[in-house]
């Protein structure tokens, strides 16, 4: 049927030309944080914890795709539909959570930077900053078109875990079967483990970035089809991902000793037995998706605050035409890198930290985000159907329990003395 | 002077200074003024009250004291533009900045006319400043607010250069607003602000601007964008604006949509540019054919200085950007290049052939892109003609055609 291969065509190339956005967002998320909590997970509880991916897949898609939903019917961003919904004041509080929570992840990944090229016996003196003027660099002088291609090839360097994973001859039938079985043992550290994993997967910057990029890339309510499925794909692969991470680390570590490990870099350490490419891998991995983290979460960060505020933004303005937006970028950067170089610096005390930051806004954000997809006014016939605002509120309310339960712990982790 | 940041919780006292209520909102009604505040919307007991502007006495940071107190009950008022409700937190475009700005407060000025005291618009607050009044609303004391906020800059747009946006058309003739302040600007600035807007306001503003202006400022918009523009608009203002764009840019354009869309656009159009348009909808995109247009100045072989000059007479719009003159025989076979220049050295009995540049540089419709970038860069050309099979003229690619090939990569 060439008509029907004709439209099978079409639809290929409004998928390639709504493609981005979500993939990218949904990589990032696998940063150095979500690596460690995979890994750790892993390390610690085997194939356990492989029945999480399913229902965080779930949640991801459902929040990731309500803001894509946004981005293409209004053409605006998160962070400027909060503002001229609810106000100032409101928008102001959000924004400067939001820039606190986004440096303290920011600092987790200039610290897997660091602790991935240790691996290969770099100093962090010289690869930090020189991470961090590699990033300045890539956003500011790059334009938007090379640096988004640039970052969807970063991407297939997540690759490396898939084959990582393969490397360390794992018991795949066991993690076929724990993948769809669900095992809730009432042991606290457990349950922590569990909320980590779910935690880590939606973070505030996330739904902010995801939309501003949909904005950016042009996407129209014509395109929201081919766009759900962009949404759906990258969540999917962000689960593979963090599949195999947890099955290298089950298989290379739990499989030998269960133990704790300290952070991600220990994980690629203990990948050593399986051979120097399944280490290699690993770490190079990581520094991938430290470096790309670090890449979009200042620019993302500063996007958000000055589109809600008003303030003049974009890189392909001049550094006297955004000057905010220049000096909020560069900031962040100064400081998420200098704080790794800042010798005995509580670093675990401020990942805990940072979760708690995260698991404090990101209700607020996704009741923003299901209050304005449902005002007719704004998404026209694009509101959530019955079914989906359960499932929307339902993740909501799952989501908000589970950050908050993990905020909880944190903060008793950072009065333990982390 | 006045801010809305203290003018929204002014307390209003009636004639015996006993207190009514608090503003709530002011309103302006631009078919009766554009500058002055019409109305204040004051809250008090269960409903808002209206309180027209020549129903108060004074107006200070210490109350709104009225002259008139048979006030009438609010009711929503399709005239009226709210200052709180339509303004804090918008969009506005800054026709003067060139930029699209938010809305974070409003600045009056307070006069002391005989009838009463009158508030008028006078600007529109950006900036830090206007952030740090808006955090502190009602948290300070106004005065305070005013001494604190000293040490930051202001930063604000004049009244007159705002430009607000409303997608409804019904309620943007209700509240006369004009697109004035848009056309006047330079198109590729208005594109770049276009850019920045929501997918409904591009649709409003290129629904009601001049034809004109709006196809010289789609012909600076992205692509991708473009396409969805034109998609938005009714057929008949689209094919409208595609009318007015140069052939092939216009082809261009069309050649972004879908057949479906593009097809129903060139039959809404008039017949003259529809037919060349539709010839260059017939090259492929990344050919010389598909970079040309078809808007060039062509003289028999025998013309000379005086018979160019009288064809450009004829064709004065083409001269803001006209460079090059073509010289064609009687079969239309392309035989010579004059630059434009030589034309004012030379008497007007002279040949244009003792013009034309020694060497005849041309190149094929269906030449690949790339190669006829390569010549523009080789031959250092502002213009080359472009030929078909039978050396027949059939468009010419300028050197803007090719800087926007070149950005695009």
């Amino acid at each position: 049927m060439p008509s029907a291969l004709k439209r099978y065509r079409v639809h290929l190339a409004i998928f390639f030309g709504v493609f981005g956005p979500g993939f990218i967002t949904a990589m990032v998320d696998n940063d150095a944080g979500g690596i460690y909590t995979y890994s750790q997970a892993g390390a610690r509880w085997g194939y356990l914890p492989l029945w999480t991916l399913l229902p965080i897949t779930i949640l991801l898609i459902v929040s990731q795709e309500m803001c894509s939903r946004m981005g293409a019917v209004t053409g605006k961003g998160l962070s400027d539909l909060i503002r001229e919904e609810f106000g100032l004041r409101i928008t102001f509080g959000v924004m400067v959570v939001l820039v606190l929570a986004n440096l303290t992840n920011l600092i987790a990944d200039f610290a897997g930077i660091a602790s991935s090229l240790e691996l290969f016996h770099l100093s962090r003196y010289i690869t930090v900053p020189l991470g961090a003027v590699t990033v300045w660099l890539l956003v500011v002088k790059g334009s938007y078109r090379s640096v988004e291609k640039i970052f969807l090839f970063a991407c297939i360097v997540y690759i490396a875990y898939i084959i990582s994973g393969i490397l360390v001859r794992p018991n795949w039938k066991l993690a076929m079967v724990d993948s769809v079985r669900p095992v809730l043992i009432f042991d606290g550290e457990y349950i922590t483990m569990v909320i980590a994993m779910v935690g880590t997967s939606i973070a505030p910057w996330m739904q902010f970035y995801q939309q501003s990029a949909v904005v950016e890339k042009g996407v129209t309510a014509k395109e929201i089809g081919e766009s759900r499925i962009e949404v759906i794909f990258s969540c999917i692969m962000t689960s593979v991902i963090a599949f195999f991470i947890v099955v290298a680390c089950a298989g290379a570590i739990y499989s030998v000793k269960p133990r704790d490990i300290q952070d991600a870099a220990e994980a690629a350490q203990g990948l050593r037995p399986f051979g120097q490419y399944a280490t290699l891998l690993f770490a190079v991995g990581l520094f991938n998706a430290s470096l790309f983290a670090a890449c979009i979460l200042p620019l993302s960060t500063s996007y958000s605050v000055c589109e809600g505020l008003g303030f003049e933004s974009g890189v392909n303005k001049k550094f006297r035409e955004a000057p905010i937006f220049y000096w909020l970028f560069t900031l962040l950067i100064v400081v998420g890198a200098g704080v790794i170089l800042t010798p005995n610096f509580p670093l675990v005390k401020m990942i805990l930290f940072s979760q708690v930051i995260n698991g404090v806004l990101l209700p607020f954000v996704l009741i923003f985000m299901t209050l304005l997809i449902n005002k007719r006014s704004l998404m026209k016939e694009w509101t959530n159907s019955r079914f989906y605002n359960v499932v929307a509120w339902g993740s909501v309310a799952l989501m908000i329990g589970l950050t908050l339960a993990l905020a909880a712990i944190s903060i008793q982790d950072i009065r333990r003395g982390g | 002077m006045l801010f809305l940041t203290e003018l929204l919780g002014l307390k209003v006292f009636d004639l015996k200074g006993r207190r009514i209520g608090v503003v709530k909102d002011a309103a302006l009604v631009p078919l009766v003024d554009p500058v002055r505040i019409d109305r204040y919307l004051v809250g008090g007991g269960w409903t808002w009250l209206t309180v027209r502007h020549d129903q108060i006495r004074s107006i200070s940071l210490d109350g709104i004291h009225l002259r008139d107190e048979n006030l009438t009950p609010y009711h929503a008022d399709e005239y009226m533009l709210r200052m709180a409700r339509d303004l804090l937190d918008q969009q506005v475009i800054d026709a003067q900045g060139r930029k699209v700005v938010r809305v974070n407060d409003l600045t009056f000025e307070i006069l002391h006319e005989p009838a009463g005291d009158v508030l008028w618009v006078l600007d529109v607050d950006i900036g830090l400043r206007s952030i740090f009044r808006r955090l502190m609303q009602g948290v300070l004391p106004p005065r305070w607010i005013r001494r604190l906020q000293g040490p930051i800059g202001p930063n604000s747009i004049r009244w007159e250069f705002c430009n607000i946006l409303e997608p409804d058309p019904q309620r943007r003739l209700r509240l006369n607003m004009s697109n004035r302040l848009l056309e006047e600007m330079h198109p590729a600035d208005l594109a770049d602000i276009v850019e920045e807007l929501s997918h409904e306001d591009r649709e409003a503003i290129f629904e009601n601007i001049d034809s004109e202006v709006a196809a010289d400022t789609l012909t600076e918009i992205e692509p991708g964008i473009q396409a969805s523009i034109l998609e938005s608009l009714e057929t008949e203002k689209a094919a409208d604006i595609v009318e007015e764009m140069a052939p092939d840019e216009a082809a261009d354009v069309l050649a972004g949509l879908e057949e479906e869309t593009s097809a129903e656009i060139l039959q809404e159009m008039e017949h003259a540019p529809k037919s060349e348009v539709r010839e260059l909808l017939e090259f492929d995109e990344d050919t010389a054919g598909g970079m040309m247009n078809t808007e060039y100045v062509a003289l028999p072989n025998d013309a000379t200085v005086a018979d160019a000059m009288r064809v450009l007479k004829d064709h004065e719009e083409l001269l803001e950007t006209l460079n090059t003159l073509f010289l064609i025989d009687a079969e239309e076979r392309l035989t010579g290049v004059v630059p434009l220049a030589r034309l004012f050295l030379h008497g007007g009995a002279t040949p244009l052939t003792t013009l034309a540049t020694d060497t005849l540089i041309d190149t094929l419709v269906d030449e690949q892109q790339d190669r006829v970038t390569e010549l523009f860069d080789k031959y250092n050309l502002l213009a080359l003609p472009v030929v078909d099979q039978n050396r027949k003229l059939a468009g010419v690619i300028t050197a803007d055609d090719i800087i926007s090939v070149l950005r695009q990569k």
